[in-house]
């Protein structure tokens, strides 16, 4: 009887879950509601971790819930911690879940709501999901050794050496992306700019509070902090009322980049109880409370898709980037369907704190998908704006020009219609001068997600409040990535370092801080201030560029994959990690050369380089055209180190399966559990 | 009712975890110490090498 039921339930997930597919797929020419949307991914998600992550945890992981985990093994109170699954889930979910899922779909919409949704979907459930989950158990069989290690035992040398330098690589220019993201959310919003000056005193008085008056207390003094934030967007909008107040807080997008950066600096190379750990907590606080609110509002509103599902960019001439739909719409989209960055924390923290290897089916495959159901989200943030509007504020000024009246008729004659009327009403509506050009994706999903509040709590009247709610949730968790992740380089470049010079590697080290901290920051500065001069906006040339370093590094851990299920003898099942390798790798290449070769001057670094040499020279151009060589230089030097890994891993596969090498199995030695005795 | 309560607590259990509300506790249990504001000091040492690694995600 139950197994009759539970074919009938399943049967009706699979025929709901077609029949969203099917019309987000085929419908065109009316809007669609979001709640396909919705309904298509809850469907695919639960099938996907019923059948699909089963069949790998049982067919090709042989999950063993008696082998003991390294966090039973290796238990030391620290980082080494048996752990409630649902504790650990949490815990996974906060680390992987970043800006890049919400801002990835929203550039990815100019090309309409389809291919993102089909991507997002479908990388998910066969390929980031699928990612995260394996390397998380081989992690957990290896006592929660990282990635790079992993690499280098399994692969070799080679495979260490990329994974580390894609690593670093990542980091650099996902922290000048992530920077630039928050200096277009808030050059010339004073509004915004004073919520997010604010976050700094309201995170010292956490600090203060937290050290000296309740000592340890973080969820009630970051609930007390969050409330303060509330009260600093409520002032907000007085001070962008005020001209003089105004004017203090209006910067320019360079001046905000020379901020930033001296910020970067200063939060890498300062003890951070004080300032950065609190506002870590703020910021974790603020994330996951609007990501659930924003999906309570999605449900509660279900409002209508007005972005078409394909739009005429899918050829490559889209204004908010250019390039094809394959495979740009691929490096567009990382987190919510694959990330490669996904692969350290599930080779950081989590192995260590999964009290058994079961738990890892739902930690690594679930979290991803909880990840990719925010993607979802963005989309559905992003298409429930008209689409003109959507490309008035995506557009850089170098394409649809600068005057609103000129911005207005370009976007309308690209049969997106838009007035400049409309554009100032809703600067005005949600507090601001203007939304032309706003770059980056973060302002689009401001108004989108001020859209589906308002309309579900609040109304109209509140729409300016919940706009610069969303900026200020978006810059900062941003910022928040801007330190912690300068930080993790800075200790990545200082371990690496101590190795030629030991005290280059002693973290306490003030000369080694000082050094480290002004060299991360220097690189990704330059990508930053790369960004806010280019006159496409930035966004255009490096997103792509994080992108591919993100994918390459997700080839380099789905490499890693591959060769341990081939060493485990489970070579016939071999294709669960082989299948989306050899997508990302055809993504990644493809989208590389395009970069770097195509002879369209948006596309191709090298092809603007020499728009840019025939046209005058000035010292700007000359910045420029070092810029493009450099971004190709980076490309291809990324591009030749993971095809080094994958001509790597095919000669160990290839040894394997012709017998001609030994395959060890680099697992930590069988030890059975104890706490299956311990719960009796 | 029961696991309302139950998923309740495992809920705040999380947040504790992702907040190291947890690790403090552990730590004071550890050190054989009440909370205080050198005992919170000594954690923030002691847990700082370890929480300024964790990579956060994009």
């Amino acid at each position: 009887m139950n197994k009759t039921l539970a074919i009938l339930g399943w049967g009706a997930v699979a025929v709901a879950g077609a029949l969203a597919v099917g019309t987000i797929a085929v419908h065109r020419g009316e809007p669609i509601n979001a709640l396909w949307l919705v309904v298509a991914a809850a469907c695919c998600y639960a099938l996907g971790y019923r059948f699909y992550s089963k069949f790998i945890a049982v067919k090709i992981l042989a999950l063993d819930g008696l082998r003991a985990t390294p966090a039973e093994r290796l238990e030391n109170g620290r980082d080494f911690l048996v752990t409630n699954k649902w504790v650990v889930f949490g815990h996974h979910f906060a680390a992987i879940a970043g800006p890049g899922p919400l801002v990835g779909p929203v550039l990815a919409a100019q090309f309409g709501y389809l291919p993102g949704m089909m991507w997002v979907l479908a990388g998910a459930v066969f390929a980031g999901c699928v990612q995260d989950f394996v390397i998380l158990l081989f992690s957990v069989r290896r006592d929660g050794k990282s990635l790079t290690e992993m690499a280098k035992d399994e692969i070799g040398r080679v495979g260490g050496f990329v994974a580390y330098v894609a690593v670093i690589s990542i980091l650099i220019i996902l922290l000048g992306v992530a920077a630039l993201i928050v200096v277009n959310a808030l050059k010339a919003s004073p509004w915004g700019t004073f919520t997010i000056a604010m976050t700094m005193p309201i995170a010292l008085l956490m600090g203060v509070y937290l050290r000296r008056i309740r000592p340890g207390k973080v969820l009630e003094v970051s609930a007390l902090g969050f409330v303060l934030v509330l009260a600093a967007i409520w002032g907000g909008q007085y001070v962008s009322q005020n001209a003089a107040l105004a004017r203090v807080f209006t910067f320019s997008a360079p001046t905000l980049a020379i901020l930033i950066i001296v910020y970067g600096f200063a939060a890498s190379a300062l003890p951070v109880w004080l300032l950065l750990a609190p506002r870590d907590y703020l910021s974790t606080f603020v994330k996951l409370g609007t990501i659930a609110l924003l999906a309570v509002g999605i449900v509660v509103l279900h409002p209508t898709l007005h972005m078409p599902a394909l739009t005429r960019f899918v050829d490559g001439t889209g204004p908010v980037f250019a390039g094809k739909v394959f495979p740009f719409a691929f490096i567009t989209i990382a987190c919510g369907a694959i990330s490669g960055f996904h692969a350290l924390i599930s080779s950081g923290t989590t192995p260590k704190l999964i009290a058994r290897e079961t738990e890892t089916r739902m930690v690594g495959y679930g979290a991803m998908m909880a990840e990719s159901a925010v993607a979802v989200m963005a989309i559905i943030a992003a298409c429930v704006m008209q689409p003109g509007i959507y490309f008035a504020i995506n557009s850089p000024a170098g394409i649809v020009g600068q005057a609103p009246a000129a911005a207005a008729a370009t976007i309308s004659s690209w049969g997106f219609p838009v007035t400049a009327a409309d554009m100032q009403a809703l600067a005005h509506a949600v507090g601001e001068q203007t939304l032309y050009n706003r770059t980056g994706g973060a302002p689009a999903f401001a108004v989108g997600m001020a859209h589906i509040f308002s309309h579900s709590l609040g109304g109209e009247t509140l729409m300016a409040l919940w706009y610069h709610f969303a900026i200020m949730f978006e810059a900062l968790f941003i910022l928040t990535i801007l330190d912690a992740g300068t930080r993790v380089a800075r200790f990545m470049v200082q371990d690496a370092l101590g190795h030629i010079y030991k005290p280059l590697g002693r973290t306490s080290w003030y000369p080694s801080i000082l050094g480290t901290s002004a060299l991360i920051v220097a690189a990704w500065g330059y990508f930053l201030w790369q960004g806010v001069k280019d006159p496409l906006g930035g966004i255009n040339s490096l997103w792509p560029l994080f992108g591919i370093a993100n994918q390459l590094l997700a080839t380099v851990a789905l490499c890693v994959a591959t060769t341990i299920i081939i060493k485990m003898h489970r070579a016939r099942y071999a294709a669960v990690t082989l299948v989306p390798l050899a997508w990302l790798v055809a993504v990644t290449f493809t989208a590389s050369w395009y970069k770097m070769f195509d002879a369209n001057p948006r596309v191709g670094f090298l092809a603007q380089a020499r728009t840019l040499a025939a046209g005058p020279a000035t010292g700007a151009t000359a910045r420029l055209i070092f810029n493009n060589r450099l971004d190709a230089a980076v490309t291809g030097a990324l591009v030749v180190m993971v095809l080094l890994v994958l001509v790597e891993s095919g000669r160990q596969w290839w040894g394997i399966l012709s017998g001609t090498r030994e395959a060890p199995v680099k697992e930590s030695p069988f030890v059975r559990t104890r706490l299956v005795e311990e719960q009796g | 009712m029961k696991k309302i309560v139950s998923g309740w607590g495992t809920f705040m259990a999380a947040l504790r975890e992702i907040f190291d509300e947890a690790a403090y506790s552990r730590f004071l249990g550890r050190a054989g110490v009440a909370s205080s504001s050198e005992a919170y000091a000594a954690f923030r040492r002691e847990f700082e090498e370890v929480k300024v690694r964790r990579p956060k995600c994009c």
